[in-house]
């Protein structure tokens, strides 16, 4: 039987979701330990006996860590626990050092939140609430890399390598209530859902938030229910969904799936799924139909965790705006066309150009600046936009100098090459290089005089009416006087001298 | 020389009567002369004793300030990392680790100049009560070589109380420092929870565990517990406020006005008769120092043996999962095609003792989940109710008391096959530690039946364990002019001994 088509899913059943979201914490140091925490070091050269479990190690709460998750759980709009307690989560794994997993069982920090999400649909944006049932902190596990046999997994596997370089790595896993009553848009409202989570942490500043490198990992509970019934479906998982698209797609995928099994009469397993980038399918992982026994209790080694509600306040006072409503007011204020605005969002130059115009500097210019000239140069050298030397103080300096009319653009655009070649402020740039407008019209006049002897024709086409070949004497006298002269006043005074004025 | 207690040692020490390279090759040779019979160290470390010793001795003689134990030797219960230097606690699953790193405590202890001759004996993984549980062979009681001293920390007391150590240290879980102590005739305090760091302490059970000191005086046991407490920012369950003034007060040991509570679920069935004898006498001691005795109730004693036994085997199945093969330590079963599960699975049966694999299991089950809250769930509200207890009983007195076990030593293998008899020894000795209090456990005389050393338990409210050493020195003192000469000068001589 061929599958059924997505339209043919959502016209019989309606999709219900739960996302777990993992998110690995930007600290310096892990989460139990002081080992350090950079992405990509050689295999287990980032450990010690408390995150390798020597006998006799102990584990320690980095409190960094605790601030990072109270943020969160703040952002998210959730209640903070006044006494919240690390748990064991008990099951054997190699790359787990000690066996268990600590984590929060049934006394997570954060719980009760919201997150407003919006989706573009054909009747216009749409906004959908996805309720936060926890926010919760716990300890990430080192890396099995299985060598050998056919699909990479450890069975069949000739060996195994452990790096437990990861192991320790504050982890904070964001989990939602289930959300029902998406209908069709069930697929773009996970996938919004965890962009605005990316935008959130990014804006917190607690997280990378790199889903290619795993600092941020969505898994994606689907189930399907006839529409007009209220009793939930037996529900899959799916793991390892690395990207924004993936997102989408693994849930669009799972719902076709299902739907092919409910349409012939078959029961959805409850499992784990594993996405396949390449396919956009999933392949099942471990049943979990027989509920594995954690044996959670209480981490003995730990004290709870007990933040005061003063602390909680002070936290709150530095929440950032939440990014999409910034960028609803950015757009607004500034009047920015969609497109453009997607383009400072993609290139990652929303903060650095708002910084520009606090400074002083036109929306407007700033951005053009920041994506144009700027980005290009960072382009060139593949590197971000932020890494290169020029600041925002820099580019309203030079807006500045532009509107004074000390600088043309062209002159800015070698003033702009400068600073990033270290070669100082704007202003130092311009005294080193010596640029400036040509703005004496004497010195115009001379070169003007000097351009219309050279190319008479054209300058007696002009006198005689013919305006458009004013051009090329216009560009002649920007020439000789090597680009620093104002294009428009050379145009006013030329046009002047022939008479044409 | 080495009869001698650390005090009296250590001012031989600062008059230059004697060095410390001349102390510890003295206790070398007496492990030497005795430990074949005794059997109390699982490794010697003659070689870095010696250069301690050594680096102490080159210290005082510029004119270095030292601490006041600076030179005395002392033994290392088997249980504490210290980098290097063989550790297993008792276990065949980690025969041939060398910790890269140092317990806490043994940075303590090494900082202030103490020279550790080696590591001692214990049940695996301070698992029991008698040392017969070790991976290694069992220890003797040095009073009588077919007994067992003790346990879990018996190779610490063993070691103490023949003379090859003036001091130790061991770890009480249930019972295990006091108990082993009360068995050799010697002092042993198990500190306030939090007291003592637990890092590089090889996990039993976490809310239970805690390293405490041996000597053979109350005073000797003193100094080292100031040596070993602190705070320790490496363990979050360390308690962090200044160190009771532990040494002060068992200088004092006075207890005149002291109001003594005897706990009544602590006596009677079940107790020896002589160590009834001996306990009574103690209190008609303390009586006449001026001390009021009182009794006082402690309903809910009777449940402290099953909620131990349900909470410690609980936390150490999940602390003991760390001994997968994987990393360290013995392994197994690695042959052709073999999964890690198995490998793990191979290596676990073969180098836990029957012992261990008893309480995994109990703790496994009792995790459970159905079962949480029958077992594990109740147990943690015991616990609670025996804090009540001691709480109440502390309105009415000062410090509590009772025999530290029920019988003096017993045979080698007289219990094995009974696990719930060998339990049974740690009753009076378990509230201490499910209330997360301090105890102490002091030689009171010997049996009249057998002639065997009996303990004097004396237990203190958290935070408050110069009460103990107030208490117990008085008692101490007024005991020792009552015999003329030490307890241990009563101890059949061993084989060889100095």
């Amino acid at each position: 039987m061929a599958l059924p088509t997505y339209e043919e899913v959502i016209a019989k059943w309606n999709p219900v979701l739960g996302l777990e979201v993992h998110v690995e914490l930007n600290t310096h140091s892990k989460m139990f330990c002081s080992c350090a925490t950079e992405f990509g070091a050689e295999p287990n050269t980032q450990t010690c006996p408390v995150c390798l479990a020597l006998p006799g190690a102990l584990p320690v709460v980095n409190e960094k860590a605790i601030e990072s998750t109270i943020l969160i759980g703040l952002a998210l709009n959730c209640k903070i626990a006044p006494y919240s307690r690390f748990a064991r989560k008990n099951y054997f794994y190699p790359d787990m050092p000690k066996n268990f997993q600590i984590s929060q069982y049934d006394e997570p920090i954060c719980f009760d939140g919201y997150v407003d999400v919006e989706i573009e649909t054909e009747e216009g944006p749409k906004q959908f609430r996805i309720e936060i049932e926890r926010v919760h902190m716990e300890e990430d596990t080192g890396k099995s890399l299985h060598v050998g046999g056919a699909t990479g997994r450890i069975h069949g596997a000739d060996y195994s390598l452990l790096d437990y370089n990861r192991a320790g790595i504050p982890l904070v896993e964001i989990v939602t209530k289930i959300v029902p009553g998406t209908g069709k848009y069930a697929p773009e409202v996970a996938k919004a859902y965890v962009a605005e989570l990316r935008d959130i942490l990014r804006g917190l500043k607690v997280s990378d938030v790199k889903m290619e490198q795993g600092s941020l990992r969505c898994d994606a509970n689907v189930s399907l229910k006839p529409i007009g019934s209220d009793v939930l479906g037996t529900r899959s998982e799916t793991k390892n969904v690395n990207s924004l698209r993936s997102v989408e797609r693994a849930i669009r995928g799972e719902m076709i799936r299902h739907a092919e099994l409910l349409n012939e009469g078959k029961k959805v397993k409850q499992e784990t799924r594993h996405f396949q980038e390449d396919t956009g399918l999933t392949r099942s992982g471990r049943s979990k139909e027989q509920a594995e026994d954690y044996r959670y209790f209480p981490d003995p080694d730990l004290v709870p965790v007990t933040p005061a509600a003063t602390w909680i306040e002070e936290l709150r006072a530095t929440l950032p705006e939440r990014p999409s409503l910034r960028r609803k007011r950015i757009k607004e204020e500034w009047n920015v066309p969609d497109k453009e605005m997607e383009a400072m969002i993609n290139a990652d130059v929303l903060d650095i150009v708002e910084a520009t115009v606090i400074l002083g500097a036109d929306p407007t210019k700033a951005r053009t600046w920041w994506l144009g000239e700027i980005s290009r140069i960072a382009n060139d050298q593949n590197v971000p936009v932020a890494d290169l030397s020029i600041t925002p103080a820099d580019v309203a300096e030079l807006v500045a100098l532009v509107a004074a009319g000390e600088l043309t653009d062209k002159l800015a655009r070698q003033v702009v090459e400068g600073v990033i070649a270290g070669e100082g402020k704007p202003s130092e740039v311009v005294a080193k290089r010596g640029i400036k407008v040509v703005n004496d019209d004497g010195a115009l006049m001379a070169a003007i005089e000097k351009v219309c002897t050279e190319q008479a024709e054209t300058a007696e086409k002009v006198r005689g009416g013919h305006l458009p070949a004013a051009g090329a004497l216009i560009g002649a006298v920007m020439k000789e006087t090597k680009g620093q002269a104002d294009a428009a006043r050379v145009r006013e005074l030329l046009l002047g001298h022939l008479g044409q004025a | 020389m080495i009869r001698q207690s650390a005090a009296q040692m250590a001012a031989a020490l600062a008059e230059g009567a004697t060095s410390s390279v001349e102390l510890t090759q003295a206790h070398l040779d007496q492990i030497a002369a005795v430990d074949n019979d005794v059997k109390a160290f699982l490794h010697v470390d003659a070689e870095g004793a010696l250069a301690q010793a050594k680096s102490v001795d080159a210290k005082r003689r510029s004119g270095e300030k030292l601490s006041p134990l600076a030179g005395i030797p002392l033994a290392l219960k088997d249980v504490l990392a210290q980098r290097g230097v063989p550790t297993t606690a008792g276990s065949k699953i980690l025969q041939g680790w060398r910790p890269p790193y140092d317990s806490t405590v043994v940075t303590k202890l090494k900082d202030a100049g103490l020279v550790i001759l080696g590591k001692t004996n214990m049940d695996e993984f301070a698992m029991g009560s008698s040392t017969e549980n070790s991976g290694y062979g069992p220890t003797f009681n040095p009073w009588d070589l077919t007994r067992t001293p003790g346990g879990s920390s018996g190779g610490s007391a063993a070691a103490v109380s023949a003379f090859q150590a003036p001091l130790a240290v061991g770890s009480d879980t249930g019972g295990s420092i006091r108990q082993p102590a009360a068995l050799t005739g010697i002092v042993g305090v198990r500190p306030t929870y939090g007291a003592v760091s637990r890092f590089g302490l090889i996990a039993y059970s976490s809310s239970l565990d805690q390293a405490g000191p041996f000597g053979r005086t109350v005073l000797d046991t003193a100094l080292l517990h100031e040596a070993m407490a602190g705070h320790d920012p490496k363990d979050a369950t360390s308690i962090n406020a200044p160190v009771p003034a532990v040494v002060a007060a068992a200088k004092s040991g006075v207890v005149k006005g002291m109001k003594i509570g005897v706990i009544k679920q602590l006596q009677g069935e079940g107790y020896q008769k002589g160590v009834h004898a001996r306990f009574n006498e103690s209190l008609q001691v303390l009586a006449s120092l001026g001390a009021e005795i009182v009794e006082v109730d402690c309903p809910n004693f009777e449940y402290a043996l099953a909620a131990y036994y349900l909470i410690a085997p609980s936390e150490c199945s999940s602390n003991l999962a760390r001994f997968d093969a994987m990393r360290y330590g013995l392994r197994t079963g690695d042959i052709d095609g073999a999964s890690a599960e198995a490998v793990m699975s191979a290596t676990r049966d073969a180098g836990f003792g029957r012992e261990v694999k008893r309480r995994i299991i109990l703790g496994t089950y009792a995790l459970s989940s159905g079962y949480y809250d029958a077992y594990y769930g109740s147990a943690q509200k015991i616990r609670t109710l025996i804090i009540q207890d001691y709480a109440k009983a502390f309105t009415h007195a000062e410090v509590l008391v009772s025999p530290t076990a029920p019988t003096t030593a017993y045979k080698i293998g007289e219990k094995v096959d009974d696990p719930m008899a060998m339990y049974l020894g740690d009753v009076a000795t378990i509230p201490v530690n499910l209330a997360g209090i301090c105890g102490m456990s002091l030689p009171a005389g010997l049996a009249d039946e057998d002639n065997l050393p009996v303990g004097f338990q004396i237990m203190a409210p958290a935070m408050q364990d110069q009460r103990l050493y107030q208490a117990g020195a008085a008692l101490e003192a007024a005991l020792l002019s009552k015999w003329g000469a030490p307890i241990l000068s009563q101890a059949p001589a061993l084989a060889g001994s100095k």
